[in-house]
């Protein structure tokens, strides 16, 4: 017999630790984050237990169900259209007031609820008590502790599940949230109507849909016209006759009276089943608070934090990145000896290996830097420095919020502008969606380190650090732009938990790192993969090209005359000629290459485009890598790589001297950084934005002004430059 | 008085909550509504936003909207 499978919806206030209860009962590897609302998408995950075949689902963590933000409107819906057949809500026994807000709305949405009283020995040391027994006659609901980072009580939580799920007991008899008289006649009144005019066809709660609907709530509106078919209208009308009489008796919005009702409904159950004992804990967050958010050394500290995660991401990632390339020249070393001559081989050690390998060695950068990301956010710290850094973002036209993205965006823009879903309002969202691709992204930073390296010898620190500055403030610039322009209007309320630090455990910092950069080695895997292999043919093809000299003629010529020199002289004087006749031949190879480069499909496109890069100082090699670019950034040093004939000795050496070789200055570098840096998004994150936009528009919107702004930056410092006669 | 007007470590109790729907709603559901007793933790460096503590746990708001909202007995 196979098990029945039963639905479990995960409900909670964001902090709740609800995503650590998840892992437990699942065991999937997914996000935990201790800044609010990191669950941004709905997560599910599986286990069989007690002959039950049970299906999680992570809703987004939430303080409400009322529809404002994108995380409350998918938690609603959820439960609401997937009707899930329990529902557990996740409950901080530290914060059982705020969180029974939560609860009581899930309660009026006549689904089967459980509580999870988490986090019970908090609330034990905070010298709080709290009444199980007694909240679960209260509520009618069956309660459960349990210390989700200890694993406690989560068998138990599961068993009670099952039991609700398979119990008969319709919820209607349990006592629910009761309102003032008058709005209970309204409720009773609208119900009334709903029921005659749908005859039981609606596919909600009529309680609970008359509550909505004095509410005025949008989306119960629409659904209604929906789903009520003519009888609709009446029914909103009647709805609006009910909800002025109740604005003129009480003076004020019945969604806001009804708010200030259901808290004090809750205010009597904290009376009965909550005994706070008088003595204050010590409290440890607040004395760390007095640090890092202190009026005089709190930004400092923000600022070294986020200064020495840059240089653990980059000094000590060195180490790991020198093995990788040191591996890497090994392995394509033993493929060459194993793969006979000729165009696979150079398929696989020249497209392949190359390509794949200039961008894998970045690795150990992009998990350090992701696990002080999640660092921050397990901790707390990431919500401290939206505090700290409100008043600022606020000036751009942001909310403290957005910072956390764009943080993220020096990582990696993808999971950056996953992010940007915890912000409330979809202006906000656009708008930090659209400058979030001036935070150079980790994928850049390899072209910067070559070309800075190539170029600016001991300075290249400080000029990648100014690439990095120059995208900051142009995010400010635009940002501010677009807000004054194209996205006018008010931020969302700026109300935020702060909530108490946590000590970080290693294994959720671990699979949090983890997730993130799977993201990149997906892409390795591939689009760059993918990537490298279409590039490098688009470069050896086409293979019958008429070379404007016979390189082969003329190469055995040369040896010809050095070997027939060599014979009549001195041993001393035959070792000078040996040298002599190497580098002849490697200077006639390189040509021939060079040439062949040139002729090949991707030099006739990069030469078609070239114009477009002259004025910028970009040769087309230059102009092609650019172009390939748009894959993931990290082909563009790849490509210019293969374009140049890099052999496979140390890559990004040879790579350096083949770039000064080929007539690129300093000038001419910077201009290309900079066009790096501001350019089109790649393909990853472009799919992302239109993903989280929802729109095609405000995708191509974000392609054609940022590489616009790219051409118009470059410009501006080539020709810049020029005139104040650098170059 | 208003929120905006407390000074850091000081404690009163709210009488009005105001403001556009939204930001109302969304202070009342986060549990700060008439009646409930709000302390001023500290402001942020910049002095906005401001960190308050109620029904025991820690909020951030910005001054703007602290501005919205009356508070009495402040002590």
């Amino acid at each position: 017999m196979h098990p029945k499978t039963l639905t479990i919806a995960l409900a909670g206030n964001p902090n709740s630790g609800k995503t650590t209860i998840f892992n437990n009962i699942t065991g999937t590897r997914q996000k935990v984050g201790n800044w609010p609302g990191v669950t941004v998408e709905k997560k599910e995950g599986s286990v069989t237990k007690y002959d039950y075949n049970l299906k999680i689902i992570d809703l987004p963590g939430t303080y409400s169900l009322t529809p404002f933000s994108i995380e409350e409107i998918v938690a609603r819906n959820y439960v609401l259209d997937e009707k899930p057949d329990v529902v557990i809500d996740i409950i901080d026994a530290s914060n059982l007031e705020r969180s029974l807000y939560l609860a009581t709305q899930l309660r009026e949405l006549d689904c089967k609820v459980l509580f999870a009283l988490n986090m019970a020995d908090l609330a034990r040391s905070r010298g709080m008590k709290i009444d199980d027994q007694k909240l679960s006659e209260l509520l009618g609901v069956p309660v459960v502790f349990t210390v989700g980072n200890k694993n406690e009580g989560v068998d138990k939580l599961l068993e009670k599940t099952i039991e609700l799920a398979e119990s008969q007991i319709g919820s209607a008899k349990v006592r629910k949230v009761k309102y003032s008289k008058d709005i209970e006649d309204s409720i009773d009144r609208l119900q009334q109507f709903i029921q005659d005019q749908t005859d039981d066809t609606l596919p909600y709660n009529i309680r609970w849909t008359a509550i909505k609907l004095l509410e005025d709530d949008k989306i119960v509106k629409e659904r209604i016209v929906e789903k009520a078919e003519n009888s609709g209208q009446q029914i909103l009308q009647v709805a609006r006759t009910l909800r002025k009489r109740l604005e003129d008796l009480f003076d004020d919005e019945p969604q806001i009276v009804m708010t200030d009702e259901r808290y004090g409904f809750i205010a009597g159950i904290i009376k009965e089943v909550q005994t706070t004992s008088i003595k204050q804990r010590i409290d440890i967050s607040r004395n760390i608070d007095l640090l890092l958010t202190n009026r005089f050394i709190g930004f400092p500290i923000f600022v070294f934090f986020i200064w020495a995660m840059f240089q653990l991401t980059f000094t000590l990632g060195e180490h790991p990145v020198g093995w990788l390339e040191t591996g890497i020249g090994w392995l394509s070393g033993i493929i060459e000896v194993i793969l006979p001559d000729g165009l696979f081989e150079d398929l696989v050690v020249d497209g392949i290996i190359a390509g794949v390998g200039s961008v894998i060695v970045f690795l150990p950068n992009i998990l350090i830097l992701f696990f002080c990301i999640a660092l921050f956010e397990d901790t707390g710290y990431m919500a401290r420095s939206a505090f700290l850094m409100d008043k600022i973002m606020h000036l751009i036209g942001l909310h403290g919020k957005s910072f956390i993205p764009m943080l993220m965006g020096f990582g990696c823009n993808v999971p950056a502008i996953m992010a940007t879903r915890t912000l409330e309002s979809e202006k906000d969202r656009i708008l930090t969606i659209l400058i979030t691709p001036f935070m150079s992204c980790s994928a850049k930073l390899p072209v910067y380190i070559i070309l800075a390296g190539a170029f600016f010898g001991v300075k290249a620190g400080t000029v990648i650090f100014s690439i990095y500055l120059l995208g900051v403030v142009l995010s400010i610039i635009t940002g501010r732009f677009f807000r004054s322009t194209l996205l006018k209007g008010a931020d969302a309320p700026f109300v935020m938990e702060l909530p108490p630090y946590r000590i970080p455990m290693l294994k959720s910092l671990l699979i949090h790192m983890w997730d993130r950069s799977k993201i990149f080695l997906k892409k390795m895997g591939k689009v760059i993969l993918v990537g490298s292999a279409i590039v490098w043919v688009l470069s050896v093809f086409p293979r019958n090209i008429q070379y404007s000299v016979d390189y082969a003629t003329k190469k055995d010529k040369l040896i010809a005359s050095y070997n027939s020199q060599m014979q009549n002289v001195s041993e001393a004087d035959k070792q000078q000629l040996e040298i002599e006749k190497d580098a002849a031949v490697a200077a006639l190879d390189k040509a021939r290459q060079s040439e062949q480069a040139e002729r090949s499909f991707i030099g006739r496109m990069g030469k078609a485009i070239a114009p477009l890069f002259a004025p910028l100082g970009i040769d087309w090699r230059g102009g092609v890598a650019l172009l390939t670019g748009f894959v993931a950034k990290e082909i563009v040093i790849s490509t210019m790589g293969v374009l140049h004939a890099v052999g496979d000795e140390d890559e990004s050496e040879a790579l350096k001297n083949a770039l000064s070789a080929s007539g690129m200055t300093p000038l001419s570098a910077l201009a290309m950084m900079v066009f790096v840096l501001l350019y089109l998004p790649c393909l990853a994150t472009t799919t992302a934005i239109k993903k989280e936009t929802g729109s095609y528009k405000w995708m191509f919107f974000s392609i054609g002004y940022s590489t616009s702004m790219a051409w118009f930056m470059a410009f501006l410092v080539y020709q810049g430059g020029k005139l104040l006669g650098y170059n | 008085m208003l929120l905006s007007e407390m000074r850091e470590g000081q404690t009163a109790t709210i009488v009005r909550v105001g403001g556009n729907e939204i930001l109302r709603r969304r202070i009342l559901e986060m549990g700060i509504l008439k009646g409930t007793e709000v302390y001023v933790e500290k402001y942020a460096p910049l002095k906005d936003p401001l960190e308050l503590i109620v029904k025991g746990y820690h909020v951030m708001l910005r001054v703007e909207e602290a501005a919205q909202i009356t508070v009495e007995n402040v002590r």
